[in-house]
């Protein structure tokens, strides 16, 4: 139930962040791009949330203490050098998690298994901007840099072992930490050496303690559903 | 133009008397009226390039321009499901400006100088999309009536004389009609739905309905590049013939719908075997062309504010392939990115 919830939770929320980019992409590449890896943890989110109950009712009517999602996610898109970092943390997470999930035989094996192949890309479309932009202009250098800086301490709740969820969360934590530093290495740019989470934050997010912005966010895309109950659409 | 081709017949006896130019333009005038396919390498009359240049490029910014009033509902889609289909709609979208733009360059206009022109206001888009979307019920206004017009439209452009052009339009017309569906059924949900919802659904084709058929351009006496086009089979109907088949497309979706059409003068009229509708508010057109239509500010604006933004983000690209030559792959990641 948790276990769905969380996972759930992840991919609807950062596939509503990525929906925000719509209309504002830097070139028209990363239109079709972000849409498809929205909609492509939409895709997930729908799957997960229905294992726990109406996906409808879970995502509109739950208040925000009740969304089990990790603060990373919630992050606003900021610059899209903040919406690059934000995914490559996810993703390479995302992909260490999915693949070790499809391999066993629980009940996320098979959501797990189709994932997995659409997280690859999430990754390299993510992989491959960090590049660019860590190794491009002095600009772009330096807006990448700050972004993985100031999303860091976000990065710590992704290890957080979820009830539920039958991985080797220490190999995730180990795994991810060695490709995300040969990802930024190539890109020039520093590794953050700051803690990946305050000692309030850890796992935060996961019993339903979020940021500021994420209670706007929900506002936002609750409200139309709210204000007519029990319509269907 | 395939091998063996009327072009070259008519290459072949032009004869040279009256120089190279003319027996060019003998080929091309004889592709065009054996329904030949005019492709990139081959002659054209500049006048025939610099008007399909004008068409493509207007297309293509309609689309990228489309995707805001659409875009601005999908942070509140009311359910999953709907807000899936939005989002791959408006992905649709962004990937037709990727087709139409990329045929454009097949006649050697690169897709930053459309850009260009269209942010500077020397080119222009569909007028359509200076209309707000107030209301979820917009969202399926759209597609079922914006979409149905400009698939009208546009179905004959995929017979089009240029071929890059009349291939691009074959994939967007096929994604077009799903959208228009899609459109219809939103619609129908609102119009089976609460007394509100239905409301909302009626009030939204009230506000769609008569900008939907000046999408259609104006009247054929008032169109000023109809005959021309016409003549080099860019074009195919004319625009009053076209607006008419949508009108009578639309009265039979309409009562499926449980809708009213916003024109007390459409009735069937037995001797036509068409419908009669009312006369369209010119003057409303001509603003909306002329700027001041509801959302051109606004629109050209975000347009204009993204791709400023966004330019930081082209350049490291554009550095970063430089520095990598050998086996970087494009500037831009392109990965699968399926539209």
């Amino acid at each position: 139930m948790t276990a769905a919830l969380a996972l759930g939770d992840d991919a609807l929320v950062l596939s509503h962040r990525l929906g925000e980019w719509a209309g504002h992409a830097p070139v028209l590449e990363e239109e079709v791009a972000l849409a498809n890896i929205a909609l492509d943890l939409l895709g997930q989110a729908r799957l997960l949330l229905s294992l726990v109950g109406d996906e409808d009712e879970l995502a509109y009517l739950r208040e925000e203490r009740a969304f089990r999602n990790i603060q990373l996610v919630e992050q606003p898109n900021g610059d899209f050098a903040h919406t690059i970092a934000r995914q490559l943390y996810f993703s390479v997470h995302q992909q260490g998690l999915y693949e070790q999930l499809a391999a066993g035989d629980g009940r996320f094996a098979g959501i797990a298994a189709k994932a997995v192949k659409e997280v690859a890309y999430h990754r390299d479309h993510a992989e491959q901007w960090t590049l660019r932009l860590g190794d491009g202009t002095d600009e772009s250098h330096q807006r990448m840099q700050r972004a993985v800086d100031a999303l860091w301490r976000f990065t710590g709740e992704l290890f957080q072992p979820v009830e539920g969820v039958d991985v080797d969360w220490q190999a995730l934590h180990s795994r991810w930490l060695e490709t995300v530093t040969d990802v930024l290495g190539r890109a020039t740019l520093t590794v953050p050496t700051g803690p990946q989470s305050g000692a309030w934050t850890a796992g935060a997010g996961r019993q339903g303690i979020h940021t500021e912005s994420f209670g706007r966010m929900l506002a936002e895309m609750q409200h139309l559903h709210r204000s007519h109950p029990g319509a269907s659409w | 133009m395939a091998a063996g081709t009327a072009s070259q017949t008519a290459q072949a006896t032009a004869g040279s008397a009256e120089g190279p130019e003319a027996a060019l333009q003998a080929a091309f005038d004889a592709a065009v009226a054996a329904d030949e396919r005019i492709e990139p390498r081959d002659w054209m009359p500049d006048a025939y390039r610099a008007s399909l240049v004008r068409q493509m490029a207007q297309h293509a910014h309609s689309e990228i321009i489309g995707m805001q009033p659409e875009a601005n509902w999908i942070t509140r889609a009311p359910s999953l499901r709907r807000k899936a289909i939005l989002m791959a709609k408006v992905q649709d979208e962004a990937g037709h400006g990727l087709y139409l733009y990329s045929a454009a360059e097949t006649l050697g206009t690169g897709r930053e100088e459309l850009l260009d022109k269209l942010h500077a206001g020397r080119q222009r888009y569909s007028s359509i999309f200076n209309y707000p979307t107030l209301t979820w019920a917009d969202v399926g206004a759209i597609g079922w009536l914006v979409d149905g017009a400009a698939i009208t439209n546009q179905v004959p452009l995929c017979r089009c004389s240029y071929g890059p052009y009349a291939r691009a339009m074959v994939r967007i017309c096929k994604e077009e009609s799903f959208h228009q569906r899609q459109g219809y059924e939103l619609l129908l949900a609102l119009s089976n739905g609460t007394p509100a919802q239905h409301e909302m659904a009626q009030d939204a084709v009230n506000r769609w309905w008569w900008p939907s058929l000046m999408m259609f351009g104006p009247p054929d006496d008032a169109s000023a590049h109809s005959a021309q086009s016409m003549a080099w089979k860019i074009k195919r109907h004319s625009n009053d013939e076209l607006r008419q088949r949508f009108v009578d497309i639309c009265v039979p979706q309409a009562e499926a719908l449980g809708l009213s059409l916003p024109d007390p003068d459409i009735r069937w009229n037995e001797e036509r075997g068409r419908h009669d509708f009312g006369a369209i508010d010119w003057t409303e057109f001509q603003e909306v062309l002329k700027g001041n239509g509801p959302c051109n500010e606004q629109r050209l604006d975000q347009r204009r504010r993204a791709h400023e933004e966004g330019a930081w983000v082209r350049e490291a690209a554009a550095v970063y392939a430089r520095k990598h030559t050998s086996g970087a792959g494009p500037a831009v990641p392109n990965g699968k990115a399926t539209a």
